[in-house]
């Protein structure tokens, strides 16, 4: 354990990519596999569900330092974070033990508290609480609150793998897809140099593309590049292999069963065939809002109705296998042409459901612009720009894949409400409410946490703490003085909100120091963007 | 009551005189020479003998100051008054006030640990004792200093190897010495910021060995600054001034350094928990070792102290400061520095 906390505090001291990386290669090069399995497993994000409610560990922390309820409140309060605080208040051990590896932590200690009573998880948390310090404790607090994250992205975990396997980076990067249990045979195969243990339910590893800033004209000659409208769905791979099909999002879950329709289009793939596209609620040629799509998903049993009413297509982007081979490293004009003769050979209760992602005709950057001016009216968000020369390369890279977003609405906006922030934030008054005027009265309409420097963030904290009214929990009622200009991409009524509307993706674009709250926008002015 | 607090801070009314006062006024009992303490203006200072010099350097070479030694005591229209060090920075001390049978203690700002750029902390037995409580949470707890000096060490060791110049940001008076006294100085050569270079003198001449450290700006063109470890108040990070070191490592030295969102929210390399305050368990020990029957806080968490203490049974009182921020932090060497408010002072 010893180890891997002090791979957690390197790869939290720094924001250096570069050591990062290198903290991650020293630690796989040295780890045994079956603690390094353990490791990538929660260094891509794999962290296990809650074991114990938050409450419970807070009174048996509680209970083990010593401090009655409210002190741990101000302490909570102080730092933000549960598994911080319960750290810092915790006596540290009386003695120092034998180190135990992370997997006989996980496997002895951790997992098999899903099977206790309170009785008995209070027993195995007080037995490592009494064992742990530090940053050894700091790590089993996090993996018991589930909230393990330490900011490396999985693209790092790849990079530092390969360097301390000596194998490459796409290999290791679709070895870690799918399902897999973190076992030392795993991560040992991580690094075979056989390729043929792939596992066929599992996807490759996505490619995402950057935003372009600007115009397309830097990307040089328009006809070298595809242009493809940006929709707002789930982007997913469809599988088709050994008689079985399976639908990965973009988070890698499986959500095959949450499409049925989508599983029955699958079925009449040649064997063998990987699609890569957006999962849309579609209907009559066009998509549905996003909001429709969300109603899908937030439920258990699909029934008729639902599906009658939302159904969804796989927009298909882009082929990655063919008749059983990895096309990746061919050039998109081709795995595009294939792609089209893939589609067009399918039975129409197929093609139906996979409809290919139309090109927008772009003779040049001008007819790609008129097209980018229309994308709203599209219901899409802008365009996607794709080399025709690309591969279809792993993770975030720059270069060949562009999105590019139309514009967002803005407005401005009073605070009204103020709440702790999470993670690094978890001290500061970071996530704030927005109102707009009604008549003489401010309606709030949107939540946003994101867009102000940390200077900013640190002045807006301060003032929120002398200008609160009133306090409920973790969230305070501010005077409605401070004006911010707020972002959106889209908006639509919502009879579930105060204020009628809900907009998407709200996020702050400046504070307006310059402008007094009677100043702010009115709903007025957000139903006129609705309608217009 | 043999003190109280007035519109320009702590008052002796018998012996017409502030301590710590935050305006102006005839006769100041100064605690020690940070910027909250030791306010320019007042017409007459009583110090302690060992921080006459920084006192001087922070109010003014034409400021009336006198001087006691530690227990040297002096008769102001009867109230005995005189001063013990506190172990905050040097010359920093605790006010003893005593007329009638009744013996007041004002810590000031104080710790407990030996810090060997000062006189060390001396408990004060009295009826009433007004303690800060800047870090007066029980999250609060520091390791010893040995280990805080061991990581800075490899941490510079560590930026030498990497070809990089490790900046180390910590309070100009105080702390910047306490570090400079504390790092293996035979690991590479050593510079201190130009605001901390008088301080450092003053130090020296009041005896404290310091090892040398000159101003960055004095280094010949060219200089190889991987090996160097640069001292430099918080306010100079992300200043112009540091990009003549190159690649650099940048490092920041505080109490508050033990909590990871104020690591993360500083925009420093890394945070080393080293502060000038009291801890959460001496704060504890060092009420009870004064015998106190009442306590009044001040400076930091005084409500949450204040509440523990009477859950303990010992009267308690939490007494305004100038400087509040919403969690009755103060604002002033480290107070300065704290998650709630941000300043340039000192
Ligand atoms: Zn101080």
């Amino acid at each position: 354990m010893k180890s891997f906390a002090n791979l957690y505090a390197e790869l939290d001291e720094t924001t250096r990519t570069s050591e990062k990386v290198d903290a991650l290669a020293r630690y796989f090069a040295s780890a045994a596999p079956e603690d390094a399995a353990w490791a990538v497993h929660f260094l891509i994000g794999r962290r296990p569900k809650r074991l114990v409610p938050a409450r419970r560990l807070a009174e048996w922390a509680m209970e083990m330092a010593g401090v009655p309820e409210w002190m741990f409140a101000e302490c909570h309060e102080a730092v933000g974070d549960l598994a911080e605080t319960i750290t810092l208040l915790l006596p540290p051990p009386s003695e120092e033990r034998e180190d135990l590896p992370l997997h006989r932590w996980v496997e002895e200690r951790l997992l098999p508290m899903r099977h206790e009573d309170e009785a008995g998880q209070r027993a195995a948390m007080r037995g490592a609480w009494a064992e742990l310090s530090g940053p050894e404790a700091y790590v089993w607090n996090k993996l018991i609150t589930g909230a393990f994250r330490v900011g490396v992205s999985q693209n790092l975990v790849v990079r530092a793998l390969a360097r301390a396997g000596g194998v490459d980076e796409p290999t290791v990067a679709h070895r870690l897809m799918g399902a897999w249990d973190p076992t030392p045979e795993f991560y040992t195969r991580l690094f075979g140099a056989d390729t043929s243990d792939a596992d066929a339910s599992r996807p490759y590893p996505f490619y995402l593309a950057y935003a372009l800033e600007g115009g397309p004209e830097s990307l040089g000659d328009a006809g070298e590049w595809q242009a493809e409208w940006k929709w707002d769905g789930i982007r997913a791979q469809m599988i088709r292999r050994r008689d079985n099909v399976y639908l990965w999002s973009r988070g890698e879950e499986l959500i095959t069963e949450r499409f049925p329709e989508l599983a029955r289009a699958a079925g009449l793939l040649p064997d063998g065939t990987v699609l890569d596209g957006e999962i849309l609620p579609w209907k009559e040629h066009a998509p549905l809002p996003f909001a429709q799509l969300q109603r899908r998903i937030g439920r258990k049993v699909l029934g008729a109705k639902i599906l009658a009413e939302v159904p969804v297509v796989l927009l298909a982007y882009d082929l990655l296998e063919l008749e059983g081979r990895d096309v990746r490293e061919e050039p998109l004009r081709w795995r595009r042409a294939r792609l089209e003769e893939l589609i067009a050979s399918l039975p129409t209760g197929a093609t139906d459901r996979i409809p290919l992602s139309p090109i927008v005709p772009a003779a040049g950057w001008d007819a790609v612009l008129e097209a980018y001016r229309g994308a709203r009216d599209r219901a899409s968000e802008g365009l996607m720009l794709k080399r025709l020369d690309s591969p279809y390369r792993t993770g975030r890279r720059r270069g060949d894949w562009w999105k590019w977003k139309v514009e967002p609405f803005t407005l401005d906006a009073v605070m009204v409400y103020a709440q702790r922030g999470h993670g690094r934030r978890a001290s500061l008054y970071t996530d704030y409410t927005f109102a707009v005027w009604k008549g003489g009265e401010l309606v709030p309409f949107a939540k946003a946490y994101s867009g102000l420097t940390d200077a900013e963030i640190r002045q807006v904290d301060a003032w929120v703490r002398r200008n609160s009214l009133q306090k409920f929990g973790p969230v305070r009622t501010v005077k409605p003085e401070l004006v911010f200009e707020l972002a959106f991409e889209g908006i639509q009524r919502s009879p579930r909100h105060k204020s009628g509307v809900a907009v998407r993706f709200p996020r702050i674009l400046r504070w307006r120091t310059d402008k007094k709250p009677e100043e702010a926008d009115s709903l007025e002015t957000i139903i006129g963007l609705l309608e217009g | 009551m043999l003190l109280r607090v007035s519109d320009r801070g702590m008052y002796c009314e018998a012996g017409d005189f502030f301590i710590d006062p935050w305006l102006p006024v005839d006769r100041a009992v100064i605690t020690h020479a940070h910027g909250d303490h030791a306010r320019w203006g007042c017409r007459r200072y009583l110090g302690s003998r060992e921080g006459e010099r920084v006192m001087r350097t922070r109010l003014g070479h034409d400021a009336r100051i006198d001087t006691l030694e530690w227990g040297e005591v002096r008769d102001v229209r009867g109230v005995r008054v005189s001063l013990h060090p506190a172990g905050h920075i040097l010359g920093s001390a605790q006010v003893r006030v005593e007329r009638g049978g009744q013996v007041w203690v004002v810590s000031g700002d104080y710790k407990t640990e030996p810090d060997p750029t000062c006189t060390p902390f001396e408990p004060v037995r009295c009826h009433t004792f007004v303690t800060e409580s800047t870090f007066g949470l029980p999250i609060y707890r520091w390791r010893p200093q040995a280990e805080v000096f061991a990581q800075i060490d490899a941490w510079w060791r560590g930026n030498q190897e990497a070809g990089r110049a490790s900046l180390l940001f910590g309070y100009a008076l105080g702390k910047a010495q306490r570090m400079l006294a504390g790092v293996d100085p035979t690991i590479g050569p050593i510079f201190a910021h130009g605001a901390a270079l008088k301080l450092n003198q003053d130090y020296r001449d009041g005896g404290i060995p310091l090892p040398p450290a000159d101003n960055p700006m004095g280094a010949p063109k060219g200089f190889d600054w991987s090996r160097a470890l640069v001292i430099a108040p918080p306010s100079a990070n992300g200043t112009p001034w540091m990009r003549r070191f190159g690649p650099v490592s940048a490092a920041f030295a505080s109490g508050w350094m033990s909590i990871r969102g104020a690591r993360r929210r500083r925009g420093v390399d890394r945070g080393f928990v080293l502060s000038d305050h009291v801890d959460w368990p001496s704060l504890l020990s060092s009420i009870e070792a004064t015998g106190a029957e009442c306590v009044w806080v001040t400076h930091g968490y005084r409500e949450p102290v204040v509440r523990w203490l009477r859950e303990h049974g010992i009267q308690a009182l939490a007494v305004a400061s100038r400087w509040e921020g919403d969690e009755g932090l103060g604002m002033g060497d480290e107070g300065a520095d704290s998650p709630a408010e941000e300043t340039t002072s000192d």
